[in-house]
Order: C-alpha cells, then structure tokens, then sequence
C-alpha cells in the first residue's frame, strides 16, 4: 500500500474563455491534513468540484489509492471514497440532522424497495444500524442533541459540523473541506480544528480549503497554493509561508 | 339531508380517484420541478390494459372481484414500465434543457399515447364488464356500494403505504433528499438517475391503481379519457400544493368533494338553468381561484429555488 492516497495529475478546467484550472498536479498523503489556499479566483473551489466529480476535467486525471476516479459521476465519486462539505451550506434543510446523516449512509446500505415494503428482517436490522450510526456521527461531531430538528434550524456552527457528519457518514477516505472554518468565531473555530484533528486520528485523510491562514499554517502538514488556476507552491507549511512566489501572490507581505 | 351525504360518499370516492393521480404529478414536479403532463395517459393506459385482461377473463367463472384483481395486477406493471420509459427517453434527454422544452415534450408525449391506444383499443367508448358488486348499503340514508367502499379503502392504505415509503426508508429519504437538491444529494452517494426512475414508476404505478378504479366505478373506459382526469387531478395537485405529498392527497379528496357536492346542487341553487353537466366547471373555478390566491397551494411553501 503506497504512502500516496491521492494523486491528481495535469487538472486542467475552462469555462468559457476562462482557463480556471491549469495543469494542477498534486498528491495528498494517507493521513495526513493537506490544504489548499490561494486568492479569491484562484480555482480553489473549482479543482473541489472536479475532485468531487461535480464538473468533469477537461484534461487530468485522479487516481484515489490506485484506482482512477470517475469523475463527472459524482455519486461514484462519493462510492470510491472521496466526501465533502460546502462553503456555502448546502445540508437537507427541510429534513432532519438525524435525516441528513442518514442520506449520506445511502451508498453503504443497500435495502430497495422489496425490503422497505416487506419489511424484513434484514431491512429493518439495516435500517437500525443507519439509525444508529447516524446518532453516533452526531455525537461525534457535537450536534446529537438537535438531532430531530430540522437541519434549517440549526445554528450556523451547528450547520457546518452536520455537514461534516453528513460527509463523514459515506465511510470517505479522503474528506474534503471547503472553508469550514469561514464565519466562525475564535471559539467555534478552534471547536472546529479538534473535530478536524480527531477525524483524522481516527483514519480519514483531509483536505481543506481555508482563508484563515492561520488555521491552516496551524493544523496541515503541508499547503498547496493556487494562484490563477495554477500550482505554484507545494511543501510543508514553514517553507510555504516563506516562498516569495506565495508571499507576493497571497500573503502580501510577511506573516507573524 | 340524505343528499348531502350521498354527493359526500360519492366525492370521496372521485376525490380518492383524484388523488391517487395527483401524486403522480406532485411526486414527479417534487423532483423534477416537471409537469407530466403525460401522467393522465399513464391512467388510461392502466384502465385500458385492465380492461382487455378483465374482457378475456370475463367467461372463465372466475369470482369478479379475482377478475378485478388480475386487470390490476396487469395494469400495474405495465403502466410502471410504461412511466419508466417516458422519463428515459422523453425526459432525461432534456434534463438541463429550458423549462418549456420537457413541459412541450410533455404534452407530445401525451398525444403519442393517446394515439396509439386508439390505434388498438379503438375510438368507441369501452365498457367494463359488471363483475363487481354494485348492490347498494345504505348509510345515513344514502348508499354506498362494495366497489365505493373498496375504492375508498385502497386508496387510503396506498397512500397511507406511500407515505411511510418516503418518510421512513432508505428510497424514500434518497428521494426526498433529491427532490431538496439533486447535485448534493448524488455528492452524497445518491444515484439521482435511479430515484428519478423509481419516482415515475411508483408514481405510474398509482396511476394504473386509479385508471382501473375510474373505469371499474363508472363502468367504461375511452383512449381520452386520460386527458381531463389528468386535468383534474393536476388542479388538485396545485390545490393541495404541488410538490407537496400530503397537499396532493388532501387536494384530491377536496376537489371530488366539490366537484361532488357542486354538482349535486348547482340545479337548485340556479333553479335548475345549469344542471349537473356543469360539473367540470367546479375543478377549473377551483385551479383559477387557487392561482389567483393562493399560487402555492393549501399546504405549499414558499417557492424553492432552484438553480
């Protein structure tokens, strides 16, 4: 089993006469925190949605622990291992927390209709063990307590760590978040970076995207950075932040 | 008194009819933001194939409502492979496509099958064997027959069947989950193109239910006769809401009940200068009151929006 988890080769992506994503190479590590920053505008969020299957690659490849994704089918994407979260929140609204957990188990379950209508045992067994997975992932990420309100109820904090559960329920061996730190406060962003911490003691490989440079010099171990569609950094956070391409293209100046 | 009470019984009946058809359209718009307009021919359909089996199966000695049973067990699965096919080759092609390409192809698809029902079964009017008990109860002073009274019942267990599939499973939370949004539900490992085929074949499937009660209570069965049940139930569909399961199952049983009691009354509250043929007159009163007042139905959020 080779150390690399994810390798992404040559993304390119255009829209139009915008060439957003251009020859973006990276691989992620097996357990380890990679983030990915960069300007607003930098394709950030567009190589995410190539990567979750979302938009399909113009040019590129991904190949996730030795098997080339599927991207453009974003359900195969999720099947082959890869989950996220959004920037904008995108959770059931009008569905419960509970509800919503649940969804995401939908791949690792299997009861059709036959079953639901039947009623057997094994359905029944099944959902119970969704039932209670889902209740344990709520615990785990800290919303438990709301989990028969519907998901528009909850606070915003609350919002992003049901996502996150959500994300979570699919079994991913690569979660990816899409600044899930962004309108958080101090407290709730540190609540946010022991989630991040213990996911990935318990396994799960993570990427992020961040503007909070500082939580993502804190908490990856190592950064990529973006800038008009294109890689121009990839190293461990201290070397990173001492880049002068970075430091010019982002930073725009020295960070303390 | 006993007036009252028959038109009730007999709106209840239409009203279930109605609202079995109306899920198929709320289910189908719920997801798709589509209005199949070709779901009235689905009923026909399923009436026309009962029909044909129940004919053949008419001199066999059988007990009526084993006949019955047949029809609707060949119904069924017909109109769900039937629903089936019109979303793959009539919808999906058109999933990103303007709003007006679907709804156009919606209502060419309808003329297609009405056609070609034509083409097999005719363009009389075709009556539906009398297997079936009409012999009346009485009730309050009114009556009410076996066939009413199992109408009634089906009906209520299939929606009440229905109701539990969509909250309570697996399906039915992937179904919801899409009908909220389809990209994120398939990032979530939802295969949208197989809910969106399981929606139109349950959604046919309660379709054939209704095309055989329809022609079971009022005995006949016609290639149109799809066209305005489909209307009907479409108005009860935005009545209740359209999109909304509950709204389509409380719009059906409202809307027989006007049309019901609309019609049983309208002779003495005109003094008999319009009679009870003006009885289609109540479901369109009704869809233009309702989207001059109340465009999102009784039970209708707000309007989502959808990219």
């Amino acid at each position: 089993m080779s150390d690399v988890l994810l390798a992404a080769s040559g993304i390119g992506k255009r829209f139009g006469g915008v060439q957003a994503l251009q020859n973006v190479s990276l691989t992620i590590r097996r357990g380890e925190i990679y983030g990915l920053i960069g300007p607003n505008g930098a394709g950030k969020t567009t190589f995410f949605n190539v990567l979750t299957g979302l938009y399909a690659a113009d040019a590129g490849e991904v190949i996730l622990d030795g098997t080339r994704l599927n991207i453009g089918v974003p359900h195969e994407v999720t099947q082959q291992g890869i989950a996220r979260t959004f920037q904008n929140i995108r959770l059931f609204g009008n569905m419960t927390a509970l509800e919503n957990v649940m969804v995401g188990r939908h791949l690792r379950s299997r009861a059709g209709v036959i079953g639901a209508v039947l009623r057997t045992a094994a359905t029944r067994a099944e959902e119970a063990a969704i039932t209670d997975r889902a209740h344990r992932l709520l615990q785990y990420v800290g919303v438990e307590s709301r989990a028969n309100d519907l998901a528009r109820n909850l606070s915003y904090g609350e919002q992003r760590r049901l996502e996150i559960a959500r994300a979570l329920a699919t079994e991913p061996r690569l979660l990816a978040l899409d600044e899930p730190a962004a309108g958080m406060n101090a407290t709730e962003t540190a609540g946010l970076r022991l989630l991040i911490e213990s996911i990935r003691a318990d396994g799960v490989t993570l990427l992020l995207i961040e503007h909070d440079v500082k939580l993502v010099m804190g908490l990856c171990d190592r950064v990529a950075v973006l800038e008009y569609g294109e890689k121009i950094a990839e190293d461990v956070p201290e070397v990173v932040q001492r880049d002068p391409k970075v430091i010019e293209a982002y930073l725009g100046g020295a960070i303390d | 008194m006993d007036t009252l009470i028959q038109q009730i019984i007999n709106g209840l009946v239409l009203g279930s009819i109605y609202a079995l058809v109306a899920l198929g359209y709320t289910m189908v718009y719920g997801i798709l933001g589509l209005i199949n307009f070709a779901h009235g021919e689905v009923v026909m359909v399923g009436a026309l194939t009962a029909l044909s089996i129940v004919k053949a199966l008419a001199g066999t000695g059988l007990p009526g409502p084993v006949i019955v049973l047949f029809g609707l067990m060949g119904a069924v699965p017909v109109c769900m492979a039937l629903g089936f096919v019109i979303e793959r080759v009539a919808y999906r092609p058109l999933r990103n496509a303007p709003r007006l390409a679907p709804l156009i192809t919606a209502i060419g698809v309808s003329i297609v099958l009405q056609q070609l029902m034509m083409l097999g079964w005719g363009s009389t009017y075709l009556s539906f064997p009398p297997l079936l008990s009409t012999a009346p109860h009485s009730l309050m002073g009114a009556s009410i027959n076996d066939l009413q009274i199992a109408i009634i019942a089906v009906a209520a267990l299939t929606m009440g069947g229905l109701v539990l599939l969509v909250q309570r499973t697996r399906i039915g939370r992937a179904m919801r989950a899409t009908a909220e949004n389809p990209s994120i539900a398939s990032l979530m490992g939802v295969n949208v193109n197989r809910i969106i085929s399981f929606t139109f074949v349950i959604g046919s499937a309660l379709g054939a239910l209704a095309g055989v009660m329809v022609s079971a209570n009022y005995s006949i069965a016609h290639y149109s006769m799809g066209f305005m049940l489909g209307l009907k139930a479409f108005t009860a569909a935005v009545l209740g809401g359209i999109g909304n399961l509950a709204g389509a199952m409380l719009g059906g049983i409202l809307l027989g009940l006007i049309e019901s009691l609309g019609s049983g009354y309208i002779g003495d509250l005109t003094g008999g200068v319009l009679g009870s043929n003006y009885r289609d007159v109540f479901a369109f009163l009704v869809l233009i009151l309702v989207l001059v007042l109340r465009p999102s139905g009784l039970m209708g959020e707000r309007v989502s929006e959808r990219a």
